[in-house]
């Protein structure tokens, strides 16, 4: 690997990580203080600027930092030559870091309380809002590094089949600049005039418009890398092959086409959209599971391919024979488990009819806790254990330890997210720092509440162990020199593909139609409706 | 191009799967015709105690001509008003809630009375109670600092 892309990836995995520490921190005391049992520590104040920031470090700074270092890790590894332009990765680097820590001044000292979605009309200090649109401008110079880096090795390389790891990379950055495009516009044009004063009054019902354009894809954005490991590293790791690249390639194009235009579904219980486009963006939701029902199918494929290698036999015997002292496939294994129960929930929430029971519920809490904080998120830290010998030159600590920490990672994430999905049931609300009602329900959420204590403790108990292995192995001096090229190679490895599976212009064009039929029609017809604008207030 | 004959088996079960889950939903739209809270109506946030459908006099639960019920409510921090609403068991009632300050949400536990509130639009949700007694209008959305105390009555009594 080249040393110049090497340290600008490490740079932004290390922020990535850090910011993931700090938020566990917070989140177990969430819990603590959410529970009741611990009255000594309990402040409104303290636990929304806390879940505040345990938010923003989570959904933007981990996953920004860790998909802009993977992403300079996997360019300069499978197209074999220096970025498009090692300068500007660092100038993202900077732009990103300097956003980032110009959001978290007010997010610490209680200024911003507004949490990660914004929610205007309650308004927060303006740094907190230019700082985050800063960050997304650092990710957005890593977009243009990406698609960069593949235009210009495809100019070098006229016909050549793009490794499938640097398409997915190049799929997501692609769907990055689309998804963002949303609360960009309404950063801009009103959350950042308006506090700054410079309009007295702001809509929220186009707010919350803009921002669920945004507000579904990026979880996607989120989980794509997630997925790129799973098809492109673990298979090699399990000592297999990729069951099919050309699936794979499918699974990219369908999530970069179809992340964008559902975001309705965040807005099934609003007023101030039709229940015809919900009901449009309800099909384009069920659309975007496919994507992710053909992942669980290639991905199992390949590790029963690599069990049978290892001896594995019969129907099931194949997942005994697995590597299980490998973190890269346990961390596989269990976020494909935790992918199916989140799965589930998250269908759920899909739902046309159903998610009225239970929207914003302490169900929906459990639901992307799961999904992100256990699936995308154990990815990113076995990721990081594949990554860290190639990237520092050294030996990895302890892979007993990761293997462990995993593990940890998975149990904690179940025992805090399966009672929040039952209190959810029990309608408890999401986003309560304690539950002063005066009600019989109370007495039931009670056991729930213990449980979720639990689960804090061992996922903080569980980062200590992840952040400190990486910790000792980058200070260790057992030098290691592990080859870079350790990307999975299919079982019918691609001499030729269809020219739509190898670049994105068709895709670009079908996006584009779609977004103004799923939102440019609504978002002009609000415009027109032009509802009478909210003052700003604060909390 | 290649796809293993065990791929194109998983398709069909994956589409199988989509055109069930999707089939009953457009069924339930269409011939139970449930859909979620969707009426877009506007209304002035900054004035509406002053005139209109939302003054002080005109809140809380009326009995329609066709025997039906409209309850109109404010969602304001932090509680709903009025604080205590009673509604006949079976009975069909339709919410009209709008706020005066920010974004909150309503949710009565086991039911399907839920609706986000918009400062600026009007929330309708129509629905029936299908048992008797008390229960509580939650706010789930966050609304600054005192969110875990807005919260108000919802007295289910007797039909008639």
């Amino acid at each position: 690997m080249y040393d110049k892309s090497k340290s600008v990836a490490i740079a932004n995995l290390w922020v990535a990580f850090a910011a993931f520490f700090v938020a566990i921190i917070l989140g177990l005391y969430q819990v603590a203080n959410r529970s009741g049992l611990f009255p000594e520590i309990e402040s409104h104040e303290r636990y929304f600027a806390s879940v505040s920031t345990h938010g923003v470090l989570l959904g933007f700074v981990l996953t920004t930092f860790f998909i802009m270092g993977f992403g300079y890790y996997t360019a300069s590894t499978t197209l074999k030559r220096q970025l498009w332009s090692s300068n500007l990765a660092w100038a993202a680097f900077l732009v990103a870091l300097s956003g980032t820590v110009m959001a978290a001044i007010p997010l610490l000292t209680g200024h911003a309380s507004v949490l990660y979605t914004f929610y205007p009309p309650l308004k927060a200090h303006p740094a907190f809002y230019i700082g985050a649109t800063l960050l997304v401008v650092g990710s957005w110079i890593w977009c243009l590094e990406m698609i960069m880096s593949t235009v210009s090795w495809k100019r070098d390389n006229p016909g050549q089949v793009v490794p499938l790891a640097m398409y997915g990379t190049t799929a997501n950055a692609i769907m990055w600049l689309w998804t963002s495009a949303g609360v960009a516009i309404e950063m801009l044009f009103q959350l950042i005039p308006w506090s700054l004063g410079l309009m007295s009054t702001v809509d929220p019902g186009l707010a919350r418009t803009l921002f669920s354009w945004t507000l579904h894809a990026i979880v996607y954005f989120w989980l794509f890398p997630a997925y790129i490991a799973m098809y492109t590293i673990l298979p090699k790791v399990a000592g297999g092959r990729l069951f099919s690249d050309e699936m794979a390639r499918i699974a990219f194009i369908m999530l970069l086409v179809i992340s964008v235009p559902i975001g309705f579904h965040h807005l099934y219980m609003d007023p101030q959209q039709s229940a015809g486009f919900k009901f449009l963006h309800m099909l384009g939701t069920f659309g975007v599971a496919i994507p992710t029902l053909l992942t669980g199918f290639t991905v199992l494929a390949s590790l029963e391919g690599a069990g049978r290698l290892r001896g594995g036999k019969g129907l099931f015997g194949w997942i005994g024979a697995l590597d299980w002292k490998q973190p890269m496939v346990v961390a596989g294994m269990l976020a494909l488990f935790m992918l199916i129960a989140g799965g589930f929930g998250g269908m759920v929430n899909a739902s046309y009819q159903m998610n009225t029971l239970v929207h914003n519920t302490q169900w929906v809490t459990g639901h992307f806790h799961l999904i992100f904080g256990g699936t995308t998120v154990i990815m990113y830290l076995a990721t990081a254990y594949f990554l860290w010998p190639k990237l520092t030159g050294r030996q990895l600590a302890s892979r007993g330890m990761a293997v462990m920490q995993l593990w940890l990672w998975t149990i904690g994430m179940l025992v805090l997210t399966l009672p929040w999905h039952a209190l959810g049931l029990l309608g408890q609300p999401r986003r309560i720092s304690s539950t002063p009602y005066d009600s019989p329900l109370v007495e039931q959420w009670d056991p729930h509440e213990v449980a979720m204590i639990v689960g804090g403790v061992i996922l903080l108990f569980s980062a200590l162990l992840f952040v400190l292995n990486l910790l000792l192995s980058h200070m260790s001096k057992k030098a290691e020199n592990e080859s870079d090229d350790d990307w999975a190679v299919a079982v019918y490895p691609p001499m030729h593909v269809p020219k739509p599976m190898n670049s994105f212009a068709l895709w670009n064009g079908i996006i584009a139609v779609w977004m103004v039929v799923a939102y440019g029609i609504p978002i002009v017809q609000l415009l027109i409706l032009d509802a009478p604008g909210s003052l700003a207030w604060g909390y | 191009m290649h796809i293993d004959p065990l791929e194109k088996k998983w398709m069909y079960v994956v589409g199988l799967i989509t055109v069930v889950m999707v089939g009953s939903m457009t069924y339930a739209a269409i011939t139970m015709n449930m859909h979620p809270p969707s009426n877009v109506e506007t209304i002035d946030p900054k004035t509406l105690h002053l005139s209109g459908e939302f003054t002080e006099d005109n809140l809380g639960a009326t009995t329609n001509e066709d025997g039906s019920i409209t309850v109109r409510m404010i969602a304001a921090r932090y509680s709903f008003y009025p604080q205590m609403v009673e509604v006949p068991v079976d009975t069909p009632v339709t919410f009209r809630i709008t706020s005066p300050d920010i974004v909150h949400g309503v949710h009565v536990p086991f039911t399907n009375m839920s609706t986000m509130v918009i400062p600026g639009y009007i929330s309708e949700v129509t629905t029936a109670f299908p048992r008797e007694g008390e229960s509580q209008f939650l706010c789930n959305e966050y609304c600054g600092l005192g969110h875990d105390y807005m919260w108000s009555k919802l007295k289910v009594g007797p039909k008639g």
